[in-house]
């Protein structure tokens, strides 16, 4: 390593990076853009989910019923059918994502102390929505249950035999943002670094430039670190936009050690140069390398825990994730920024992400200086 | 014109060696790219290698710029060992390919700049670049971004690249391809002169006219050296009345 070399090609990389304008202005907004749509717009919560009443006993009890489901939020009242099959309709045709039907006999039944059945329609289509919406239903008809309970048996009180307390922990609120925002620094700095970094070994390569650099002194070590020491000074500003917005607007605190956020972020970044850089090895022009790119992307979407929950996943999908440096990375900067861990607790995916950061950084080096012979 | 790093050896001829290749072999997996070529070049010749596509005219200048080991035998460039000196080599030598590695998006004069960093000029680097500006004529465009400049200038500006750290040889690959008529005389020109002043210069090309610009050239065909002495020697060698261009066509139909 040369220091005046060296010099010379981060002094390159960083004149073509300030005149790139779009590049820059992607690399810096693009963050901020995910930051607010993914904050505002995700709510993994269902409120206010369209429905109609199917009212066939059209008494005080059914009414009040009704009224429960309104209460709950989950539900919003849009209005009444008066068929089954005009309940379905409503349905097809997205006015309604839920029908309460409530049969002729309810309030008879209620008066003489006979159980009866009320049916919930719920649009399934979307599973996610579908599920608070069951669930809710379910709660609504417990709570009712017990209320209709307790005023028959004078003396039992509204106190049920078990009553379980949940404590949610870390975000009492079950703010999304607080879940969603930790995940969009991995997911920006996996996304970004890997393809700004394999387009742009790229693009040397498509204008010959590589070629004339492998002539000249300059050592490969020193054309890789030269082409990715200033993306792995964007990552770091990029990490500080978010957590700066992040906390800013939608309250995303810092309960850990900032310094150790830093730390992890850079191994992680570390990784990803290595990706992007095996990629470049990959492709022979840049829209080759940009649909590589989005081969690795996918998987860190939909497999990383960064939106759908790894719990849910089958054992195999699971285990595909563990092979992927962001499901590690989001453990610990959620860890870190929600829990207020620090390594002493993280270190197993400490770990895993140095192993990652190793491993891809020396196949790609190793490849990378093959294909220059 | 700077030292070389070690005294080049004198040849029988009493002119300078600065190139000797002897049985020079490369060979691939599955192809054998060049075989057993030996040649020798003199300081301040402009010395041609032609041969159709596939002859091992790259995989040879590859080889003699350090960027490939040879599979046996050995070369020597300005005195330094291919094999065993690669980075000595490097930095004794300037390159340009037909495809301008510039930058588009810096500067004539970011870019001289630049490549003085590499070759670590430091305080010289002023100086060069003022000699770049003069001696390549590129006094209008020092501030101008590489992207819209003609052929031509495009084509000075990476010369001067390649000699910003005064390399007592230089290669050149396919310099003049999707260069204006004007423009390759210009260049010569300037190729010329650096060949007067020391500077030994190996090119390759596809332009059998340029052949007159070459002081000795070497015939590669299928990886063999078929031919190698001054143009005259080498169309007396083919037989009478061939000109390069019949000769480069023979060989081509015989590669095929």
């Amino acid at each position: 390593m040369n220091r005046e070399r060296l010099r010379s090609i981060f002094w390159k990389e960083f004149i073509q990076m300030r005149r790139d304008r779009t590049t820059l202005g992607l690399m810096l907004g693009v963050p901020v853009m995910q930051l607010l749509l993914f904050g505002f717009a995700i709510r993994q919560e269902v409120r206010n989910l369209p429905t109609m009443v199917f009212d066939l006993s059209r008494s005080q009890e059914s009414r009040q019923l009704a009224q429960q489901f309104e209460a709950t939020d989950n539900f919003h009242l849009v209005g009444n059918v008066d068929s089954y099959n005009g309940a379905i309709e409503a349905v097809d045709a997205g006015r309604a994502r839920a029908v309460l039907v409530i049969p002729a006999t309810y309030a008879r039944d209620l008066k003489r102390g006979r159980p009866t059945e009320v049916q919930v329609l719920v649009d399934a289509t979307d599973p996610t929505g579908a599920n608070t919406a069951i669930g809710a239903a379910l709660l609504v008809g417990q709570r009712a249950s017990i209320q209709i309970l307790s005023a028959r048996t004078p003396g039992l009180g509204a106190a049920t035999p078990v009553d379980m307390r949940v404590r949610p922990l870390y975000n009492p609120a079950l703010n999304s943002a607080l879940f969603i925002v930790p995940g969009i620094i991995g997911m920006i700095l996996s996304n970004i670094l890997i393809v700004t970094t394999a387009m742009a070994v790229v693009r040397e390569r498509e204008h010959g430039t590589l070629e004339q650099l492998i002539v000249t002194p300059l050592t490969r070590s020193e054309i890789m670190l030269g082409k990715i020491a200033p993306y792995a000074l964007v990552g770091l500003v990029q990490i500080s936009a978010v957590l700066v917005i992040g906390n800013l607007l939608f309250h995303v605190p810092v309960r850990g050690n900032l310094l150790i956020a830093y730390l992890v972020s850079f191994i992680f970044i570390i990784a990803n140069l290595g990706l992007g850089l095996f990629i470049s090895t990959l492709a022979t022009n840049q829209s080759q390398a940009m649909q590589v790119s989005f081969f690795f992307l996918l998987p860190n979407v939909l497999l990383s825990g960064f939106m759908f929950p790894r719990e849910a996943m089958p054992v195999g999908a699971r285990m595909l994730g563990y092979g992927i440096p962001l499901t590690w990375f989001l453990q610990v900067i959620r860890g870190v920024l929600l829990k207020g861990v620090g390594l002493v607790e993280l270190w197993p995916q400490t770990l895993a992400l140095v192993g990652f950061a190793l491993l891809f950084f020396t196949f790609s080096t190793l490849r990378f200086h093959k294909q220059l012979e | 014109m700077s030292e070389p790093g070690a005294p080049a050896p004198r040849d029988p001829s009493g002119s300078t060696t600065v190139v000797e290749v002897r049985a020079l072999s490369k060979h691939f997996a599955k192809v054998q790219a060049v075989n057993d070529v030996t040649f020798d070049i003199h300081r301040g010749e402009i010395f041609g290698i032609l041969g159709p596509n596939g002859s091992g005219k790259t995989t040879t200048i590859r080889v003699l710029c350090g960027l490939m080991t040879p599979t046996s035998g050995t070369a020597k460039v300005a005195g330094f060992d291919v094999a065993t000196q690669s980075e000595e080599v490097k930095s004794h030598i300037g390159y340009m390919s037909q495809a301008f590695g510039l930058y588009r998006d810096l500067t004539t004069e970011e870019n001289l700049r630049f490549y003085g960093g590499l070759y670590g000029l430091e305080s010289r680097l002023d100086e060069r670049v003022a000699w770049a500006r003069e001696r390549m004529m590129l006094g209008e465009i020092m501030d101008r971004m590489v992207l819209p400049l003609s052929g031509g200038q495009k084509q000075r500006l990476a010369l001067g690249c390649a000699m910003l750290h005064q390399p007592p040889v230089l290669f050149l690959d396919e310099p003049t391809a999707g260069v204006d008529p004007g423009a390759r005389r210009l260049f010569w020109k300037i190729i010329r002169t650096l060949a007067a002043e020391g500077t030994t210069i190996i090119v390759t090309t596809h332009y059998m006219d340029e052949a007159e610009h070459f002081d000795r050239l070497a015939f590669l065909s299928k990886g063999h050296l078929t031919a190698v002495g001054t143009p005259e020697e080498v169309r007396s060698s083919f037989g009478k009345g061939l000109s390069l261009e019949d000769i480069f066509v023979q060989l081509q139909e015989q590669s095929t």
